[in-house]
Protein backbone atom coordinates (compact mmCIF):
# COMPACT_ATOMS: atom_id res chain seq x y z
CA UNK A 1 0.00 0.00 0.00
CA UNK A 2 1.54 3.31 -1.05
CA UNK A 3 1.60 5.78 1.97
CA UNK A 4 1.90 8.96 -0.60
CA UNK A 5 -2.22 7.58 -1.36
CA UNK A 6 -4.89 9.51 -0.19
CA UNK A 7 -7.14 6.71 0.69
CA UNK A 8 -9.89 8.65 2.05
CA UNK A 9 -10.62 9.13 -1.40
CA UNK A 10 -10.53 5.13 -1.81
CA UNK A 11 -13.66 5.02 0.89
CA UNK A 12 -15.70 7.80 -1.33
CA UNK A 13 -15.24 5.62 -4.36
CA UNK A 14 -15.85 2.49 -2.65
CA UNK A 15 -19.83 2.98 -2.66
CA UNK A 16 -19.92 3.21 -6.37
CA UNK A 17 -18.01 0.27 -7.13
CA UNK A 18 -21.33 -2.10 -7.62
CA UNK A 19 -23.07 0.51 -10.01
CA UNK A 20 -19.34 0.87 -11.74
CA UNK A 21 -19.50 -2.77 -12.67
CA UNK A 22 -22.81 -2.67 -13.51
CA UNK A 23 -22.09 -0.40 -15.65
CA UNK A 24 -24.43 1.85 -14.27
CA UNK A 25 -22.74 4.77 -13.51
CA UNK A 26 -22.55 7.98 -15.58
CA UNK A 27 -19.77 8.47 -17.98
CA UNK A 28 -18.25 11.38 -15.40
CA UNK A 29 -18.47 9.63 -12.48
CA UNK A 30 -16.82 6.68 -14.81
CA UNK A 31 -14.19 8.27 -15.74
CA UNK A 32 -13.03 9.69 -11.84
CA UNK A 33 -13.20 5.80 -10.77
CA UNK A 34 -10.89 4.88 -13.82
CA UNK A 35 -8.39 7.78 -12.78
CA UNK A 36 -8.41 6.56 -9.58
CA UNK A 37 -8.22 3.01 -10.16
CA UNK A 38 -5.11 3.97 -12.62
CA UNK A 39 -3.24 5.14 -9.61
CA UNK A 40 -4.55 2.35 -6.83
CA UNK A 41 -3.90 -0.86 -6.99
CA UNK A 42 -5.73 -1.90 -3.97
CA UNK A 43 -8.65 -0.46 -5.31
CA UNK A 44 -8.17 -2.15 -8.61
CA UNK A 45 -8.02 -5.06 -6.53
CA UNK A 46 -11.25 -4.62 -4.70
CA UNK A 47 -13.07 -4.27 -8.15
CA UNK A 48 -11.43 -7.45 -10.04
CA UNK A 49 -12.19 -9.48 -6.89
CA UNK A 50 -15.50 -8.22 -5.95
CA UNK A 51 -15.90 -8.80 -10.00
CA UNK A 52 -14.80 -12.49 -9.79
CA UNK A 53 -16.60 -13.36 -6.82
CA UNK A 54 -19.59 -12.47 -8.66
CA UNK A 55 -18.73 -14.68 -11.63
CA UNK A 56 -17.50 -17.89 -9.34
CA UNK A 57 -21.17 -17.87 -7.43
CA UNK A 58 -23.28 -17.69 -10.95
CA UNK A 59 -20.94 -20.04 -12.38
CA UNK A 60 -21.50 -22.27 -9.47
CA UNK A 61 -25.10 -22.15 -9.72
CA UNK A 62 -26.69 -25.51 -10.29
CA UNK A 63 -28.68 -25.00 -13.44
CA UNK A 64 -30.65 -28.19 -13.40
CA UNK A 65 -33.39 -29.08 -11.10
CA UNK A 66 -32.26 -33.08 -9.59
CA UNK A 67 -34.00 -35.36 -11.16
CA UNK A 68 -35.92 -37.10 -8.22
CA UNK A 69 -37.07 -33.56 -7.50
CA UNK A 70 -38.30 -32.72 -10.44
CA UNK A 71 -40.13 -36.42 -10.90
CA UNK A 72 -42.29 -35.14 -7.18
CA UNK A 73 -42.99 -31.96 -8.54
CA UNK A 74 -44.70 -32.98 -11.49
CA UNK A 75 -46.32 -36.03 -9.41
CA UNK A 76 -47.75 -33.56 -7.13
CA UNK A 77 -48.71 -31.04 -9.59
CA UNK A 78 -50.27 -34.05 -11.77
CA UNK A 79 -48.89 -33.35 -15.00
CA UNK A 80 -47.32 -36.67 -14.96
CA UNK A 81 -47.10 -37.89 -18.95
CA UNK B 1 -46.60 -27.58 -29.72
CA UNK B 2 -44.96 -25.22 -32.46
CA UNK B 3 -43.07 -22.36 -32.12
CA UNK B 4 -42.55 -22.64 -28.46
CA UNK B 5 -40.13 -20.73 -27.57
CA UNK B 6 -41.89 -17.60 -29.81
CA UNK B 7 -44.64 -17.98 -27.68
CA UNK B 8 -45.29 -14.38 -25.87
CA UNK B 9 -46.24 -14.34 -22.53
CA UNK B 10 -49.76 -13.30 -23.25
CA UNK B 11 -49.97 -16.34 -25.48
CA UNK B 12 -49.05 -18.88 -22.66
CA UNK B 13 -50.96 -16.99 -19.65
CA UNK B 14 -54.51 -17.56 -22.36
CA UNK B 15 -53.67 -21.00 -22.55
CA UNK B 16 -52.76 -21.35 -19.17
CA UNK B 17 -56.44 -20.07 -18.67
CA UNK B 18 -57.35 -22.23 -21.10
CA UNK B 19 -56.34 -25.12 -18.61
CA UNK B 20 -54.02 -27.03 -20.90
CA UNK B 21 -51.45 -29.14 -19.47
CA UNK B 22 -49.11 -28.95 -21.71
CA UNK B 23 -48.65 -25.26 -21.05
CA UNK B 24 -48.88 -25.99 -17.05
CA UNK B 25 -45.59 -28.52 -18.50
CA UNK B 26 -43.43 -25.59 -20.84
CA UNK B 27 -44.00 -23.05 -17.44
CA UNK B 28 -42.98 -26.08 -14.84
CA UNK B 29 -40.07 -26.85 -16.96
CA UNK B 30 -38.96 -23.28 -17.44
CA UNK B 31 -39.15 -22.30 -14.27
CA UNK B 32 -38.62 -24.88 -11.97
CA UNK B 33 -34.98 -25.23 -11.55
CA UNK B 34 -34.67 -21.31 -10.95
CA UNK B 35 -37.48 -21.72 -8.96
CA UNK B 36 -35.57 -24.69 -6.77
CA UNK B 37 -32.22 -23.05 -6.85
CA UNK B 38 -33.61 -19.72 -5.41
CA UNK B 39 -35.47 -21.52 -2.25
CA UNK B 40 -32.31 -23.55 -1.53
CA UNK B 41 -29.89 -20.47 -1.32
CA UNK B 42 -32.48 -18.89 0.61
CA UNK B 43 -33.13 -21.85 2.69
CA UNK B 44 -29.99 -23.60 2.74
CA UNK B 45 -32.27 -26.87 3.38
CA UNK B 46 -32.75 -29.14 -0.04
CA UNK B 47 -36.06 -30.40 1.33
CA UNK B 48 -37.65 -26.90 2.54
CA UNK B 49 -36.55 -26.07 -0.99
CA UNK B 50 -38.25 -28.57 -2.52
CA UNK B 51 -41.58 -27.95 -0.48
CA UNK B 52 -41.42 -24.31 -1.93
CA UNK B 53 -41.06 -25.02 -5.18
CA UNK B 54 -44.00 -27.48 -5.08
CA UNK B 55 -46.12 -24.97 -3.00
CA UNK B 56 -44.90 -22.39 -5.75
CA UNK B 57 -46.69 -24.12 -8.92
CA UNK B 58 -49.66 -25.33 -6.75
CA UNK B 59 -50.46 -21.12 -5.69
CA UNK B 60 -49.19 -20.38 -8.99
CA UNK B 61 -51.75 -22.67 -10.55
CA UNK B 62 -54.55 -21.81 -8.11
CA UNK B 63 -53.96 -18.15 -8.74
CA UNK B 64 -53.31 -18.04 -12.31
CA UNK B 65 -56.96 -16.45 -12.39
CA UNK B 66 -55.74 -13.54 -10.75
CA UNK B 67 -52.38 -12.93 -12.23
CA UNK B 68 -53.04 -9.86 -14.17
CA UNK B 69 -49.84 -9.93 -16.16
CA UNK B 70 -48.36 -6.82 -15.06
CA UNK B 71 -44.88 -8.47 -14.66
CA UNK B 72 -43.33 -11.20 -16.48
CA UNK B 73 -44.74 -14.50 -15.54
CA UNK B 74 -41.28 -15.80 -13.96
CA UNK B 75 -40.96 -12.88 -11.78
CA UNK B 76 -44.59 -13.62 -10.26
CA UNK B 77 -43.10 -17.12 -10.08
CA UNK B 78 -40.15 -15.79 -8.31
CA UNK B 79 -42.21 -13.63 -6.03
CA UNK B 80 -44.49 -16.27 -4.57
CA UNK B 81 -41.25 -18.14 -3.91
CA UNK B 82 -40.02 -15.84 -2.18
CA UNK B 83 -42.62 -15.40 0.01
CA UNK B 84 -42.76 -18.63 0.78
CA UNK B 85 -39.62 -18.88 1.89
CA UNK B 86 -39.38 -15.51 3.76
CA UNK B 87 -42.24 -17.16 5.94
CA UNK B 88 -40.36 -20.35 6.97
CA UNK B 89 -37.54 -18.41 7.59
CA UNK B 90 -39.80 -15.98 9.92
CA UNK B 91 -40.99 -19.37 11.38
CA UNK B 92 -37.30 -20.57 12.07
CA UNK B 93 -37.05 -17.13 13.71
CA UNK B 94 -33.74 -16.02 11.64
CA UNK B 95 -35.75 -12.94 10.61
CA UNK B 96 -34.82 -11.78 14.35
CA UNK B 97 -31.70 -12.98 14.40
CA UNK B 98 -30.37 -10.88 11.58
CA UNK B 99 -32.44 -7.95 11.61
CA UNK B 100 -32.27 -5.04 8.95
CA UNK B 101 -30.35 -3.19 11.82
CA UNK B 102 -27.61 -5.35 12.52
CA UNK B 103 -24.26 -3.67 12.55
CA UNK B 104 -23.29 -3.59 9.07
CA UNK B 105 -21.64 -0.57 7.66
CA UNK B 106 -22.93 0.94 4.70
CA UNK B 107 -20.05 1.11 3.38
CA UNK B 108 -18.27 -1.92 3.95
CA UNK B 109 -15.66 -0.88 6.04
CA UNK B 110 -16.00 -3.46 8.47
CA UNK B 111 -15.52 -5.84 6.23
CA UNK B 112 -12.69 -5.05 4.75
CA UNK B 113 -10.42 -4.42 7.86
CA UNK B 114 -11.04 -7.87 8.59
CA UNK B 115 -9.15 -8.54 4.69
CA UNK B 116 -7.29 -5.48 4.73
CA UNK B 117 -4.71 -7.77 2.91
CA UNK B 118 -5.51 -7.26 -0.59
CA UNK B 119 -4.20 -10.31 -2.50
CA UNK B 120 -5.27 -10.15 -5.89
CA UNK B 121 -6.72 -13.83 -6.70
CA UNK B 122 -9.31 -12.37 -9.48
CA UNK B 123 -6.74 -13.95 -12.29
CA UNK B 124 -6.96 -17.94 -11.04
CA UNK B 125 -9.21 -19.53 -13.64
CA UNK B 126 -12.74 -20.43 -12.07
CA UNK B 127 -12.59 -24.48 -12.19
CA UNK B 128 -9.43 -24.07 -10.59
CA UNK B 129 -10.81 -22.06 -7.75
CA UNK B 130 -13.75 -24.13 -7.14
CA UNK B 131 -13.12 -27.04 -5.61
CA UNK B 132 -15.63 -28.61 -2.87
CA UNK B 133 -14.18 -26.87 -0.19
CA UNK B 134 -14.28 -23.64 -1.65
CA UNK B 135 -17.77 -24.36 -2.89
CA UNK B 136 -18.34 -25.33 1.24
CA UNK B 137 -16.51 -21.42 1.56
CA UNK B 138 -18.64 -19.99 -0.68
CA UNK B 139 -22.08 -21.35 0.77
CA UNK B 140 -21.05 -20.87 4.45
CA UNK B 141 -20.54 -16.92 3.33
CA UNK B 142 -23.89 -16.83 1.68
CA UNK B 143 -25.99 -18.11 4.44
CA UNK B 144 -23.90 -15.81 6.23
CA UNK B 145 -25.71 -12.88 4.91
CA UNK B 146 -28.94 -10.89 6.35
CA UNK B 147 -31.61 -12.58 4.38
CA UNK B 148 -32.54 -8.96 2.99
CA UNK B 149 -28.80 -8.93 1.48
CA UNK B 150 -28.95 -12.61 0.89
CA UNK B 151 -32.08 -13.02 -1.67
CA UNK B 152 -31.01 -9.68 -3.49
CA UNK B 153 -27.53 -11.21 -4.06
CA UNK B 154 -28.98 -14.49 -4.95
CA UNK B 155 -31.92 -12.61 -7.14
CA UNK B 156 -29.73 -10.55 -8.83
CA UNK B 157 -26.07 -11.93 -9.44
CA UNK B 158 -26.95 -15.97 -8.80
CA UNK B 159 -30.34 -15.74 -11.34
CA UNK B 160 -29.59 -12.77 -13.34
CA UNK B 161 -32.48 -11.24 -12.80
CA UNK B 162 -32.35 -7.14 -13.63
CA UNK B 163 -32.27 -4.58 -11.21
CA UNK B 164 -35.99 -4.44 -11.79
CA UNK B 165 -37.35 -7.78 -11.59
CA UNK B 166 -35.33 -8.02 -8.43
CA UNK B 167 -37.00 -5.05 -6.98
CA UNK B 168 -40.66 -6.44 -8.54
CA UNK B 169 -40.00 -9.68 -6.40
CA UNK B 170 -38.78 -8.34 -3.68
CA UNK B 171 -41.06 -5.58 -3.10
CA UNK B 172 -38.36 -3.13 -2.57
CA UNK B 173 -36.67 0.45 -5.05
CA UNK B 174 -34.13 -0.43 -7.72
CA UNK B 175 -31.67 2.06 -5.44
CA UNK B 176 -32.49 -0.31 -2.57
CA UNK B 177 -31.53 -3.54 -4.75
CA UNK B 178 -28.38 -1.36 -5.84
CA UNK B 179 -27.94 -0.82 -1.58
CA UNK B 180 -27.99 -4.22 -1.00
CA UNK B 181 -26.17 -5.37 -3.39
CA UNK B 182 -23.57 -3.54 -3.23
CA UNK B 183 -23.43 -4.80 0.73
CA UNK B 184 -23.98 -8.24 -0.36
CA UNK B 185 -21.31 -8.14 -2.69
CA UNK B 186 -18.61 -6.63 -0.10
CA UNK B 187 -19.41 -8.71 2.63
CA UNK B 188 -19.15 -11.80 0.23
CA UNK B 189 -15.58 -10.43 -1.78
CA UNK B 190 -14.32 -10.05 2.01
CA UNK B 191 -15.16 -13.80 2.76
CA UNK B 192 -13.92 -15.57 -0.07
CA UNK B 193 -10.97 -13.04 -0.02
CA UNK B 194 -9.87 -14.23 3.10
CA UNK B 195 -10.06 -17.79 1.97
CA UNK B 196 -8.56 -17.55 -1.76
CA UNK B 197 -5.43 -15.34 -0.43
CA UNK B 198 -4.59 -17.80 2.58
CA UNK B 199 -5.38 -20.56 -0.40
CA UNK B 200 -3.10 -18.40 -2.77
CA UNK B 201 -0.42 -17.94 -0.20
CA UNK B 202 0.18 -21.74 0.68
CA UNK B 203 0.15 -22.79 -3.10
CA UNK B 204 2.53 -20.33 -4.09
CA UNK B 205 5.11 -19.98 -1.28
CA UNK B 206 6.93 -16.70 -1.26
CA UNK B 207 10.37 -16.89 -3.61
Amino acid sequence: MSTEHDHANCRELLGQFSDYIDGDLEAALCAEIEAHLAGCPDCQVMIDTMRKTITLYHTQAAAELPSDVEKRLYKVLNLEE
Amino acid sequence: MAGDAHVSEAELLANLRAGEPAVYRQLVESNSANIYNVALRLLGDEQEAEDVLQETFLSAFKAIDRFEGRSKLSTWLYRIAYNASLMRLRKRKQITAFSLDQPLREDGEGDEQASRHLVDWSMAPDDQLLTAEARQVMDQAIAALPETLRSTFVLRDIQGLSGTETAEVLGITVQAVKNRLHRARLHLRARLSDYFAERAKSLQPAT
